[in-house]
């Protein structure tokens, strides 16, 4: 497994994928808190609200992109039977992959906390900025973005062609993270369903831990969609032995 | 037995694509492996190497089972797959490094076992460079190197010469036959020459059937059931008059002092032809007996699969 993961993190250095994964990231966020219309100078509010906003569907895009080539390109060029031929299980695999992707994410992620950093310098008021809330919006949004590589590499997985790939990743991953809190506010499900569909879906999750509160509750929630894609990725991959 | 093959069988939804094959093959045999395209080659190379799982029987490969112990298996065997696939934007050597991590974690000995595989497949002017830049021949000994690599007792090859120049292509079968020499060896190809020039033992499959399993020299002799010997006079002969010959079936024509006859027992058959030549003082220029070639054989033996 170290192997794989050595040789996914190689492939995404020696290639543009992880400083243009990185910088893209950096520079959209920067831009949307300190240039954009509504930014933080202009608004004279010191939070990372907004940041927290649109993380979420800057990594619908940006996450799938990163992952579309892990599998769907092994697929295409043949390699994965070299791969699935070398003394490895079909688990492995997918974690050595897995676990590359999510250390890419990392990198993306860390240089956002800068942000915060920034933010907290340009406060004026006596009482700085609610820490416990940003704190808890961080770990919220890498837990989201290691869901949407799993979600990511589990599209990748099932074609061989990576624009499906990415596109079926961009899709999962709006539908799990939007879809079930639009489908929960339609009128029919009004009383108790609707909370039911909400928690099935990630953002009554992110919203939750961004609170601040760090639920034991929802972290099993991402762990659990995580292992969930994990699995149907393995799936996937073993559908050659049916 | 290295490798013992029992009642192996595949089934894609109703078609038999390997159907119920049995072979052994010994340790330091070359097995060449033939058949048309789509005789069900790859897929029972594809089985043997655990990349597919058989619909039935196993086999066992160094007494390891490829359906209980497919890690195990993977360990002892080096696999060229079809079209060898590789990654073209890693280093020759990057990639082979891969390949040993996986194999051998952590193992001091790799440097040392790279560029052995490296000197073994001659890939010395070109391993700085990426896969992807190399010409086709040196991606296919990219490809060995990597099969190589572990120090497998077995060595699994699906076509590891198509695409390859001639010069190419003597490099590489002398390579397999050194290799034959401490490892077992599977390769399927479609070129016969290649068969009669490196393998211990042929077998033919089509229809994902066995159609025969043997020396490439018995293999001749078992169906050469009827001999052609071409003769040619010094003087016009005529094709009746030949046909008196006792043992000639039929004769074609080429010129009037120019023939091929075919007929039964090569041996008796030149000797009555010489005698009538005597008989007649009409010298002869040349008498060849012309043997099946293992392109006949294959051809007789896979249409009559297919009929």
């Amino acid at each position: 497994m170290r192997a794989i993961l050595q040789k996914e993190i190689n492939l995404f250095f020696s290639s543009l994928i992880a400083y243009i994964s990185m910088s893209v990231f950096f520079i959209v966020m920067g831009l949307n808190l300190f240039v954009f219309e509504g930014n933080i100078p202009d608004s004279q509010y010191a939070t990372l609200d907004s940041f927290f906003t649109l993380a979420p569907w800057v990594l619908i895009f940006l996450i799938p992109a990163i992952t579309m080539r892990t599998f769907a390109d092994e697929r295409q060029s043949g390699t994965l039977e070299l791969l699935s031929t070398q003394p490895v299980t079909d688990t492995q695999i997918v974690l050595g992959k897995y676990l590359a992707t999510l250390l890419l994410w990392l990198f993306t992620f860390l240089p956002t906390l800068l942000y915060f950093v920034a933010v907290k310098q340009l406060s004026l008021t006596e009482a700085p900025i609610d820490s416990g809330a940003t704190w808890g919006s961080y770990i919220g949004l890498f837990f989201l973005g290691a869901v949407f590589a799993a979600i990511g590499i589990f599209a990748s997985s099932v074609t061989g062609n990576q624009i499906v790939a990415f596109l079926a990743g961009v899709f999962m991953c709006y539908l799990m993270y939007d879809a079930f809190f639009r489908i929960s506010s339609l009128p029919v499900f009004s009383g108790q369903l609707d909370y039911l569909i909400q928690a099935a879906g990630l953002n009554a999750h992110y919203d939750s831990i961004s609170r601040g509160v760090v639920d034991t509750r929802d972290i099993i929630y991402f762990l659990s969609v995580i292992a969930l894609f994990l699995i149907a990725t393995r799936t996937a991959l073993e559908s050659r032995k049916w | 037995m290295s490798i013992s093959v029992q009642q192996l069988s595949k089934t894609y939804g109703e078609q038999k694509a390997v159907d119920a094959i049995s072979f052994e093959v010994k340790k330091g045999e070359i097995l060449g492996f033939l058949g048309p395209n789509g005789a069900g080659k790859s897929t029972t190379m594809k089985m043997l190497t655990g990349y597919l799982p058989p619909s039935s029987g196993t086999a066992l490969l160094n007494k390891l089972d490829i359906v209980s112990q497919p890690l195990e298996v993977k360990r002892c065997v080096g696999y060229l797959p079809e079209n060898n696939p590789l990654y073209y934007d890693m280093y020759v050597k990057e990639f082979l490094a891969f390949i040993h991590q996986i194999h051998l974690p952590g193992d001091k000995q790799m440097q040392k076992n790279i560029q052995q595989a490296i000197e073994l497949v001659g890939l010395q002017a070109e391993q700085h460079k990426k896969i992807g830049q190399l010409s086709k021949g040196y991606k296919q000994r990219v490809g060995l190197a990597q099969a190589l690599l572990h120090h497998p007792d077995i060595l699994i090859l699906d076509e590891p010469t198509t695409g390859l120049d001639p010069n190419q292509l003597a490099d590489i079968r002398q390579l397999i036959k050194d290799l034959g020499k401490e490892k077992t060896i599977i390769f399927s190809t479609h070129i016969m020459q290649e068969v009669e020039a490196v393998c211990d033992r042929v077998i033919i499959i089509s229809k994902g059937r066995l159609v025969a399993d043997d020396r490439p020299g018995n293999l001749q002799s078992r169906l050469s059931g009827s001999v052609a010997v071409e003769v040619e006079f010094a003087a016009p002969a005529s094709a009746d008059a030949l046909r008196q010959l006792e043992l000639v079936h039929r004769i074609d024509t080429h010129s009037e002092t120019h023939f091929t006859l075919h007929g039964k027992d090569s041996i008796q058959l030149r000797k009555d032809l010489f005698a009538w030549a005597v008989s007649q003082h009409n010298p002869l220029l040349t008498i060849k007996q012309e043997t099946k070639s293992l392109e006949d054989i294959f051809q007789q033996l896979t249409a009559n699969a297919a009929r």
